[in-house]
């Protein structure tokens, strides 16, 4: 096993080497969850619990003329109605970086309950507490809310005008990041070809199958409690904030999460469950509907990309002129920050001669958006790798071949600035994907047509580097060898917690049943940060890892230091610690440890990569750690009548650097596919001037099992990730490349491009149009 | 008072009575509760899940009388005295998992699992009919029950499997050999 190998976070190790990590073994959390005892949020109940509820805006722009709950305070079983007046401090706080504070810093807030304004359809109101849910629903009815409605606007395009509604008082610009790289005037004047495209995307929902739910309660040491569905466990820091106490007086918790996707990185019962339980000093759950989750939870953002590239005759890419302007509806959350992953993923994994980047952000008063696996890193790829296959097209090149012509490599610098310090495999991916494809599927029937599309991407791993990330965790043996790990990490599905285990029993020789793993509790697990931005593997891998490293070489250093001849070669094997000659049982040498005095415990904590704050013109020399690089490949057939598209094959490649554990990378890759094709060929959240249509799951389709085929996974390994033993992150990677794909095939079946998600069957028909008259009879 | 705790709004409250998981229980609770409440905030069982309420998801689904049905969309009361299965039941008497599960378990067919136990729901149903179908046709079978983690193809090839087995199991034991001779 070695450690770092001299370049920059680079810990790799030899595949033979290797005894745990790279097995497919099935997690330790799958058990539990398919023998149906996993209590996740809303299965968690304690004796005398109150139901709390939301009452909503039902309409996107209004002043509140009338708040009154008396009505509702009458019905039995009634136990409080919160208003915003009864919130201690009524505002959540959001950070939006790199804006001057003129611009965005003092609007970038929200309240808990709204006061006096409503900004979008859905906005929390009122809090309703009760004995029952039956009480809770009849209450929340009489909550009554006048409303006089306001002036508003839903397009960002128009909120950008003079003269537009004010979403906020100093005018509806978000958030801004500009790019200008290289000599763009002269990459247009040398061009060979220019090609240009206009791109849309929808807003999604991240759609998990577990709404948001929580459990709240004050502890016996008068700790508030709040066990809940959430990515991020250091919201306890905003709740303190929100009730006025210190943030050592609350704790959160979260059990396994029924998945994340970025929906639950912003808080979401949270700090209505902590002022139900400041406020009656009982137990509280709260469980928003499917419905719920749907009409006010954060989407994705609707983007608009214009794109012009400058190529050379060869096929090299010469610039990029690139505007991108996005929806953030009614408030911040985290809207400044994906537009910067949008920003800089823009011009996806080639390298770009020159390249000038206008991108903005406005509100609207539209539902929220925010995070969403792929965080604006994502969008783009329907843009870049349209581009692409344009210029390949005027060219006469493959798409194979202009997108292996163009790829990154170390050593090359990204245009934000940032060089890249790993080995990119984009290339091998682009082999992978063709030649496991082979031939071409033939049509099934006369009006039916056969297309094929490829698309690549690369997608940031680890949290923007100036934000200080860091991750702790513990490792401890017990007495009888076996491991205890704990690690504030929040499990939404991945395999978060499992994986920390086969890193720590890789380095420790410790069998995976023998180690159990505390997670996701922010008052007794070390913090380990947020599990998104596919950051987990890296930043908490890593702790483990150098826990796991420091503890064996404590043990290892007293057992040669008690045996009398110390000369080192000391292995640590499952069971036992070995050398030439002889051996000693690990529970032997733990008790060595303890008569010594060297503990066998150790705490670590990692530190990710730093960089400088961006500000708006973007130049930096590190934004991310790293990223990981990917290209899908996918078969469709065109029904050309009815427009219908029916997905035949689907590949998907990425060097993951090393596969801790290759189910869950497939796992991963496999579901981020999945549900990309939604984007590309479902869903979409209908919001229509203002008022949000998508009133559920009969409304909202995600793919079920007969809308897509088995997702051929492709797993490379350079070794070359900046996680433990040289693992690349592959959480939000796999669901850039899809859209793209589809749409790659669907130009290359009807020889036009679909540039609006999600391609409905209208749009295929749109796009067949253009050709129905040239197809052969 | 019910035994959920709660006091109907409208008061009606009555007596179901549901043999679940092979265990007879008898709840008062309101009239108006759904088979998924009555199930787990009166019997306390908790494996089958809310994820729409509008029966499109099928987290919520239970065998009620060997028939697979969203139990977000049934009363508990009208399905009284029924027989009632839910995921937990297709554990082993011992609490171990069960054939079903455990080819779940080494297929990798569930990520964060809040859809697994309605996925197993459906599972059995299909693999109680007898029949070794396709690929294609397990897949149609499951269009009522949503994953948004895995992307299906791993809870497909965990159901195959344990088609497979179940095959296999009754070709050895001299069952029917009809259902083995169609396994690949």
């Amino acid at each position: 096993m070695t450690g770092h190998d001299g370049r920059t976070g680079i810990r790799t190790s030899k595949e033979d080497e290797l005894r745990v990590v790279r097995q497919p073994l099935p997690r330790h959390d799958q058990s539990e969850k398919i023998a149906g005892s996993t209590r996740y949020a809303a299965d968690f109940a304690l004796a005398h619990m109150l139901h709390a509820r939301l009452v909503r805006s039902p309409v996107p722009s209004a002043e509140i003329t009338k708040r009154d709950a008396t009505s509702a305070l009458a019905v039995p079983g009634i136990v409080a109605v919160l208003f915003g007046d009864d919130v201690p401090h009524n505002v959540i706080r959001v950070d939006v970086p790199g804006q001057a504070v003129e611009v965005a810093a003092l609007r970038a807030s929200m309240e808990v309950l709204a006061t006096d304004r409503v900004r979008f359809h859905g906005e929390p109101v009122a809090l309703v507490v009760a004995e029952s849910e039956d009480a809770l629903a009849e209450a929340c009815d009489l909550v009554e809310v006048d409303y006089a409605e306001l002036p508003a606007v839903f397009e960002p395009g128009e909120a950008l005008q003079d003269g537009a509604p004010a979403v906020h008082d100093h005018g509806n610009l978000l958030s801004e990041w500009n790019i200008d790289a290289g000599d763009i005037a002269a990459a247009f004047a040398h061009a060979d070809v220019v090609v240009e495209g206009s791109y849309q995307t929808q807003a999604v929902d991240h759609a998990y199958l577990e709404p948001e739910a929580g459990v709240g309660w004050l502890d016996d040491e008068g700790v508030l409690n709040l066990r809940v569905a959430t990515q991020v466990v250091e919201h306890y820091r905003d709740v303190a904030r929100i009730l006025g106490i210190p943030e050592a007086r609350v704790r959160v918790i979260a059990p396994y999460v029924g998945g994340g996707f970025g929906g639950k990185e912003d808080m979401t019962v949270e700090p209505y469950l902590a002022l139900a339980v400041w406020r009656t000093r009982r137990p509280v759950r709260m469980q928003w509907t499917r419905q719920e989750s749907l009409l006010a939870r954060p989407k994705r953002h609707r983007m608009w990309m214009r794109y012009r590239t400058a190529g050379r005759g060869d096929g090299t890419i010469l610039g990029q002129d690139i505007e991108i302007t996005a929806d953030a509806g009614a408030y911040a959350y985290l809207s400044a920050l994906v537009l910067l992953y949008a920003s800089v993923h823009a011009c996806g994994p080639y390298k770009t001669g020159a390249v000038r980047l206008r991108a903005r952000c406005a509100y609207t008063n539209n539902p929220p958006t925010s995070a969403f696996r792929g965080f604006g890193g994502m969008q783009v790829v329907f843009g870049y790798e349209s581009q692409m296959d344009l210029v390949a097209r005027r060219l006469g090149m493959s798409p194979a071949q202009i997108r292996k012509q163009n790829a990154l490599a170390r050593g090359d610098v990204l245009p934000v600035g940032q060089p890249i310090e790993t080995e990119v495999q984009l290339a091998a991916t682009v082999d992978a994907v063709m030649s496991r494809a082979g031939a071409r599927p033939s049509p099934s029937g006369s009006r039916k047509a056969i297309g094929r599309g490829i698309a690549s991407n690369m997608q940031s791993y680890g949290r923007l580097t100036w934000l200080n990330d860091s991750a702790a965790a513990w490792v401890g043996f017990q007495l009888d060898g076996s491991l205890s790990v704990r690690c504030g990490v929040p499990d939404i599905g991945g395999g978060q917690a499992s994986s920390l285990a086969q890193i720590a029993s890789e380095v420790l020789a410790v069998p995976m049943e023998a180690i159990t793993v505390h997670f996701g509790d922010s008052a007794l697990t070390p913090l380990a940060g947020t599990t998104t931005a596919t950051r987990q593997l890296l930043m908490s891998g890593n702790a483990v890892y150098e826990a796991s490293m420091r503890l064996r070489e404590q043990i290892l250093g007293a057992v040669d230091a008690e045996s009398g001849r110390p000369a080192g070669g000391l292995r640590l094997e499952p069971g036992r610690i070995a050398w030439q000659g002889g051996e000693v049982s690990l529970t032997d040498a733990l008790a060595t440890c303890r008569r010594v005095n060297v503990p066998i415990e150790a705490l670590s904590t990692f530190f990710g990569p730093k960089g400088s704050p961006v500000v708006r013109q973007l130049r930096a020399d590190r934004v991310f750690p790293d990223f990981t690089f990917g290209t899908h490949l996918c078969d469709l057939e065109v029904d050309l009548d009815t427009g219908q598209i029916a997905l035949l094959r689907y590949i998907a490649a990425h060097d993951v650097g090393r596969a801790i554990n290759p189910l869950s990378v497939a796992g991963q890759i496999s579901g981020g596919a999945v549900q990309g094709l939604g984007m590309a060929l479902l869903e979409e959240v209908v919001v229509e001037d203002g008022v949000n249509l998508t009133g559920g799951f009969f409304q909202y389709l995600i793919p079920t099992a007969t809308d897509v085929p088995d997702i051929e996974v492709v797993v490379l390994e350079s070794g070359e990730g900046m996680g433990p033993f040289g693992a690349r992150g592959i959480g939000e990677p796999p669901i850039g490349p899809p859209a793209a794909a589809v749409a790659s095939a669907i130009h290359d079946a009807l020889g036009s491009r679909p540039t609006v998600l999600p391609i409905t069957p209208e749009r295929v028909l749109q796009c067949a149009g253009a050709l129905t008259d040239e197809l052969p009879a | 008072m019910t035994d959920d705790g709660s006091t109907a709004a409208n008061g009606r409250t009555l007596a179901v009575h549901l043999t679940v998981n092979g265990r007879p229980i008898t709840r008062v609770a309101g009239a108006h509760f759904t088979l998924l409440r009555w199930l787990r905030d009166a019997a306390g069982l908790t494996d089958p899940k809310y994820g729409c309420g509008e029966g499109i998801c099928g987290s919520c689904a239970v065998l009620v009388d060997g028939v697979p049905v969203s139990s977000c969309l049934v009363l508990a009361a009208q399905v009284d005295g029924a027989d009632v299965v839910t995921a937990s039941g297709l554990c082993e008497p011992d609490g171990s998992l069960g054939s079903l599960q455990r080819a779940f378990h080494e297929r990798h067919a569930a990520q964060c699992g809040f859809c697994t136990p309605g996925m197993l729901v459906a599972a059995a149903a299909m693999l109680a009919g007898g029949s070794t179908p396709s690929r294609a046709a397990i897949r149609s079978e499951l269009h009522g029950n949503l994953c948004r983690c895995t992307g299906y193809g791993p809870i497909v090839d965990a159901i195959e499997a344990a088609m497979q087995a179940d095959a296999r199991q009754a070709g050895q034991t001299g069952q029917p050999a009809d259902v083995a001779a169609e396994a690949p």
